[in-house]
């Protein structure tokens, strides 16, 4: 009967959480839905301390368990800043993928607790869920730790490459599913658990250095959908509905995130997960540049000029990257709208896919800054208008606004879909240098006769400007 | 306590006989024991990695930084195995993984419900 109980609750939960993320369709019912998710946590929790067989004793470490974890995760989510948001995802995910580990350890050392078996006599099956649990889990864990300290800038955010990389990754894995296979075949010792765990934590590690800091949107949204097939692997190891449905949607919604991320870049996941993008682009751009060539001349302005120009435009369209977070500019990008918006100018933002170092990562940037959710717009639906535009303004980004992407066969971002500002009738690009972006290819639109670049700081820049306006 | 001790003693026994029996019966029925579960349970996950497809395709791409928020927070369910082998308390090397697993999952359902929270919240203010 009590068993009956948890298991409808638990279906309940999961109804609460397909709701959840039903929700994020508009920002109107994402609030509601947000709340259906916790509202589905709380009757997961309540369920699970019904069970029969619950003792006193653990009940109070299970309430102590929630009670600081629960702590620390509100002070986090309530301090971090916004701009913070992608390393504080990673780090998020790494917690599960190493809970995933505890769990699937926990099941190895008390099994009758799930019903899979006594102590050293495990059934196969559920030793083959339970290693894949745990494999999963280590390479959600470690994966999202290197990914964590690449968004946070503890380590260089460059490809870290070596030679025989790919077939060391390759002899890894394969080792792995053969020590899985000895695992099962024996019963389960527990050395050969933590044999496995280990290096699962080192594949985690390798497969994540050469991938570079530009590509950390698809590396996040992959890990999102590893920490939900480590948690349904936990689920089929200890029998459990809500945990299965749970890691298939989170699974499913991590793939889906990383492949409309690769298809933004239009390169292959293959081709993101064996890294080193832009690491040869740059290095040979940067030797074609010592070698002396003719530096090719480009317009650039004072922040008065663009002022100027701007004050008597029509339409404006803002194209944020992920310069502009480093920056913190955001909030000061919308002072300069609303002063245009004054000035009888409309002001749109025009978002890539993959712009910024998580998916959505600039829409939230700018909710922060208070801009109206109406004037954000997706690259399909923008690029028709960069033609009627007076002004593209461009802040922080470049790659993804690279027109050499359609017509330069020989580039390494060819094919490439971009915002197309080269067709606004004047290009503000802040920047500040030369440099070429993330996959080390010089942008066309530098020496293009309708545009101007803003040397210097994102954020200095543009208040430069709104004081000219101000004027 | 005694009691409970007996139940023990009575289910590891009950246990050993099933496996004895499948010992005895390979084939027919500790093979469709042990398929049948699992074969329902892949169902549902398959299932539910549909449902979870076209959930997501609907998602607005504005709000993609809040969907991770979310699916991160829900995929600490996975605190419902910690809680089990906490509560049950069988061992205490499996208490102890417990404790520290059901630990981190509250860091991350917490952490994760609230800073969606926050995310949406400056959706809405000029939605």
């Amino acid at each position: 009967m009590a068993h009956t109980l948890s298991t409808l609750a638990y279906l309940v939960a999961s109804i609460l959480f397909i709701l959840a993320l039903k929700g994020l369709s508009h920002p109107r019912t994402s609030r509601r839905g947000n709340i259906m998710g916790m509202v589905g946590m709380a009757i997961a929790i309540v369920a699970t301390l019904a069970q029969p067989g619950m003792r006193v004793g653990g009940i109070g470490l299970i309430i102590a368990g929630l009670a600081i974890g629960g702590t620390i995760g509100a002070v986090v989510a309530n301090r971090i800043q916004m701009t913070a948001l992608p390393q504080l995802v990673a780090a998020f995910h790494s917690l599960v993928g190493l809970a995933a580990v505890f769990v699937a350890a926990a099941a190895l050392y008390a099994p009758t607790s799930f019903g899979i078996g006594t102590p050293g006599n495990i059934h196969a099956q559920s030793l083959v869920e339970m290693s894949l649990g745990l494999a999963i889990g280590a390479v959600t864990f470690s994966g999202s730790v290197i990914a964590f300290a690449k968004l946070a800038g503890r380590m260089s955010g460059a490809p870290i490459l070596f030679k025989g990389q790919h077939p060391l990754n390759a002899a890894l894995g394969v080792v792995l599913v053969l020590l899985i296979a000895t695992f099962v075949a024996t019963g389960g010792p527990a050395w050969l658990f933590w044999i496995i765990a280990i290096l699962s934590f080192a594949l985690g590690f390798l497969l994540i250095i050469p991938i570079g800091g530009a590509d950390m949107p698809v590396v996040v949204s992959m890990l999102n959908s590893y920490s939900g097939w480590a948690a349904a692997g936990i689920g089929f190891t200890i029998g459990n509905l809500l945990l299965i449905v749970t890691g298939a949607l989170v699974g499913a919604s991590g793939a889906i995130l990383s492949y409309i991320m690769c298809k933004g870049m239009n390169r292959s996941i293959l081709n993101v997960l064996l890294g080193g993008f832009g690491a040869d682009a740059g290095g040979a751009a940067s030797a074609g540049a010592g070698a002396g060539g003719p530096a090719r001349p480009v317009k650039s302005g004072s922040p008065e000029d663009a002022a100027y120009i701007m004050k008597n435009a029509g339409k404006v369209i803002i194209v944020p990257g992920y310069g502009m977070a480093v920056a913190q500019a955001q909030q000061v990008v919308r002072e300069m709208a609303d002063l245009l918006k004054k000035e009888g100018a409309t002001v749109e933002y025009a978002i890539h896919p993959v712009a910024g170092r998580m998916p959505g990562h600039m829409n939230v940037l700018l909710a922060e800054a208070n801009v109206p959710y109406d004037d954000v717009h997706e690259l399909e639906e923008i690029n028709p208008e960069f033609a009627e535009a007076d002004v593209a303004y461009v802040i922080g980004a470049n790659d993804v606004t690279n027109p050499a992407a359609k017509t330069d066969k020989s580039s390494a971002i060819y094919g490439m879909p971009i915002l197309e500002v080269e067709r606004a009738k004047t290009v503000f690009f802040v920047k500040r240098g030369m440099a070429s972006g993330y996959a080390g290819v010089e942008n066309e639109l530098f020496f293009r006769d309708n545009t101007m670049m803003l040397f210097g700081d994102a954020k200095k820049v543009t208040q430069q400007i709104v004081q000219a306006l101000q004027k | 306590m005694r009691a409970q001790a007996m139940a023990e003693r009575a289910m590891a026994m009950a246990l050993e006989a099933r496996a004895a029996a499948g010992e005895a019966l390979p084939g027919i029925e500790a093979h469709a024991a042990a398929a049948e579960p699992f074969l329902l349970l892949f169902t549902i996950f398959v299932l539910a990695c549909f449902v979870g497809y076209h959930v997501v395709w609907s998602v607005t791409p504005a709000l993609h930084s809040p969907l991770m928020g979310v699916t991160n927070a829900i995929s600490s369910v996975i605190v419902v195995g910690a809680m089990l082998a906490t509560g049950l308390g069988e061992s205490w090397i499996a208490q102890a993984f417990g404790f520290l697993a059901v630990t981190l999952a509250a860091v991350n359902i917490f952490g994760g419900f609230l800073v969606t929270r926050r995310m949406l919240a400056m959706f809405q203010r000029k939605g």
